[in-house]
């Protein structure tokens, strides 16, 4: 059976499976659209928060990130997985137990105020829709590569399907088809890990294997990985952080701090019966994203080598000495023919994500780093890097370039596109809430029908699709890079406001507001300056501040998160301490909101 | 015993701060700080620092989640505000 067909076969079955669960379970009343009637059990809600969580930037992005930043790339693992010990300590259980659907009703009723409501909507519909565009990107990848298309038909066609798919059925269905969409992306995710760690290692385990020893010598994988990328100019694998250790610090930071504060994540812990289970479900919900987080370092380093060992036939090799060892790695002889090179690069050059010049016009492919380039290349006549290859196709490619069997790529193929759907329609759910209950029902149309409401939310799920899609023609950065973006804007606008209610019994409505603009404000600004206004290229605005980029301490747009939450709890604090005091029955409902007992089951009115 | 939800309060933030401080130590200390000085010593093949950034430091939030979620209940029914 042909590649193209076996992946058509499988990616079919895999959506036959998630749409026969999704009428099965069919949505019916409000309640179930939002929470499916609060009564999911914590490992399966663990295992569809899992889902929910591991998007394409986690399944099809993070890993060919790690890959090109190496040690660095330790800011994307620990900044998404640390964000649950936050979630599950400090805001999962009291969110809980106060019981209401969504974080703006949180918000609204804990700062008694439908203004303070309205900015939480802001925050969530700013953070959600940049997450959208990093997911579209994702699709993008995963279609043009699966349907042979061009990236940006890839993304139309992406867009049309995650319409289909959000607009069909809500949470409830979300819910087991997620646990269904969990176990496809797991395997595929893993299968071709073990695959590939048996091959370069011997060991089927990838945690154990990317410590192990390549195969056939006594050299560690990672100390054969450093030797072959520092020969051909790259920076040492192991050791390189990303920018500089500072900017690290506030990366990882900014990750875990917007985890906890991301709306649609969240959610997921009003679902489950009991303000005990929303401890626990933080805990399965890590337990099994941490399988694929501690699976992606061993794919980044052997997807790495590989990719250099597809197109340089001696790095696979061992020499007697290092002078033998470089020799043969810039020899001619080598470096492979592009008339001979592998089918998985064809495949890809079609979505225009890998790309080939053969700048010296020898008819050979010379990848190196031409940014800092070692005297070998230049001495053997190599006139700059000839391949490009996006790094977002690393993980849809790595099962191809280690020439693994066609139903293993048929999985990945599926398993990116369960990660990419499901998040989104996770997303767009939290969205069309936002909009159709917090903004319409509760502020602005009061008398709303219940089919009135339903029908508000699926058209805000359109607008965004619509939207995010547009933007992610364009990407401000690779899908995990825009998703980093998505958390910087959640951690510095929701997290502390949530954080303040629940800690800061005397917090009041002002302090938590102008908290909330100010944090979100800098850290939009922030981006903007880099990426473009609204991500719009062309309308950087770098040059009001002096025209160099990551000009506040050389921290990143992707990492200024953190700085915002900092901005917005200083805000906050001294705002509170000059507008009047927090009322007498709201301390004693947060007060009440600090204890277990009497937890009730999640409803949707707010409290005035 | 002091059984008021002050005193309850208090031991939660109590147990909050000690795994936060573990939490701190791994990621940021092991993973990122003192990274560069932990690569000196290895892991199973890994240089040490490396490992807690890409492995270890997952690993022990997993635990920590876990940890935390006992002794807080072990506190909900010691201060008898646990759920029915």
């Amino acid at each position: 059976m042909t590649l193209q067909t076996m992946t058509y076969l499988v990616v079919g079955a895999t959506f036959a499976l998630y749409i026969g669960i999704a009428i099965w379970a069919r949505a019916g009343s409000t309640s179930e659209f939002y929470v499916a009637g609060g009564g999911v059990h914590p490992v399966l809600n663990g295992m569809a928060t899992g889902a929910d969580w591991m998007s394409a930037a986690s399944f099809i992005s993070m890993a060919g990130l790690i890959a090109n930043m190496g040690y660095g790339g330790a800011l994307f693992l620990m900044g998404w997985t640390g964000g649950y010990v936050l979630l599950a300590m400090l805001l999962a259980p009291y969110l809980r137990k106060f019981g209401k659907y969504t974080v703006p009703q949180f918000i609204g009723d804990r700062f008694y105020s439908q203004a303070a409501s309205c900015v939480a909507v802001i925050c969530l519909l700013a953070a959600s829709l940049t997450y959208i565009i990093g997911q579209m990107t994702g699709v993008g990848v995963a279609f043009s590569r699966f349907l042979g298309v061009s990236n940006h038909t890839g993304v139309f066609i992406g867009m049309a399907i995650v319409f289909m798919y959000a607009v069909f059925g809500g949470m409830k269905g979300i819910t087991y088809t997620q646990v269904a969409q969990y176990c496809v992306l797991i395997l595929a995710y893993t299968i071709p890990a073990i695959f590939i760690s048996m091959t370069l290692t011997g060991n089927p385990l990838p945690q154990l294997g990317l410590g192990g020893n390549f195969v056939g010598t006594d050299m560690t994988l990672l100390g054969k990985l450093d030797q072959v990328v520092m020969d051909l100019g790259f920076p040492h694998y192991t050791t390189m952080t990303r920018i500089s250790t500072l900017n690290m610090f506030v990366y990882t930071m900014s990750l875990m701090i917007g985890t906890a504060g991301l709306p649609h994540v969240i959610m997921r812990f009003f679902t489950v019966p009991k303000v005990k289970d929303a401890r626990a479900s933080a805990g399965w919900a890590l337990v099994f994203i941490a399988i694929l987080y501690t699976t992606a370092p061993a794919v980044a380093a052997m997807a790495r080598l590989n990719l250099h060992a597809s197109v340089n036939k001696a790095v696979k090799q061992s020499y007697a000495t290092d002078e033998a060892r470089t020799a043969a790695m810039f020899a001619e002889e080598n470096s492979i023919r592009y008339d001979e090179r592998p089918n998985w690069m064809k495949r890809w050059e079609v979505t225009g994500l890998l790309k080939f010049e053969d700048k010296n016009g020898d008819g050979r492919i010379q990848y190196y780093n031409d940014k800092n380039t070692p005297a070998a290349a230049e001495a053997a006549g190599w006139k700059g890097s000839e391949l490009s290859v996006n790094r977002d196709i690393m993980v849809l490619a790595n099962p191809e370039i280690a020439r693994l069997p066609n139903w293993v790529i048929a999985l990945v193929a599926a398993g990116g596109l369960a990660a990419a759907l499901s998040t989104a329609a996770g997303l767009l759910l939290a969205i069309s809430s936002a909009i159709s209950h917090d903004l319409f029902k509760n502020i602005f149309m009061p008398d709303l029908s219940e089919k009135g409401e339903l029908m508000t939310g699926k058209i805000a799920m359109a607008c965004s699709i619509v939207v995010a899609g547009y933007l992610g023609l364009n990407p401000p950065d690779f899908a995990a890079g825009t998703v980093a973006i998505a958390f910087g804007l959640a951690a510095s606008s929701i997290f502390p406001a949530l954080m303040m209610g629940i800690f800061n019994k005397k917090m009041n409505k002002e302090g938590a507001m102008a908290g909330m603009l100010a944090g979100l404000g800098v850290t939009m600004i922030y981006v903007f300056a880099h990426k473009g206004l609204f991500f719009i290229k062309g309308t950087e605005f770098l040059g009001l501040f002096g025209g160099k980029a990551n000009f506040f301490l050389g921290i990143e747009p992707n990492a200024f998160g953190a700085i915002g939450a900092l901005v917005n709890f200083g805000v906050a604090y001294v705002v509170s301490k000059i507008t009047p005091e927090c009322p007498e029955h709201i301390q004693h409902m947060v007060e009440n909101v600090r204890t277990p007992r009497g937890a009730k089951a999640v409803d949707g009115t707010h409290a005035h | 015993m002091d059984k008021s939800g002050k005193a309850y309060w208090n031991a939660v933030l109590k147990l909050i701060a000690s795994v936060l401080a573990v939490w701190f130590f791994v990621s940021f200390g092991c993973g990122i700080l003192f990274a560069p000085a932990l690569n000196a010593f290895s892991i199973g093949g890994y240089p040490l620092g490396f490992w807690f950034a890409q492995q270890g430091s997952m690993y022990i939030f997993v635990i920590l989640i876990f940890v935390y979620a006992k002794l807080m209940q072990n506190l909900d029914e010691k201060f008898d505000v646990h759920e029915e």
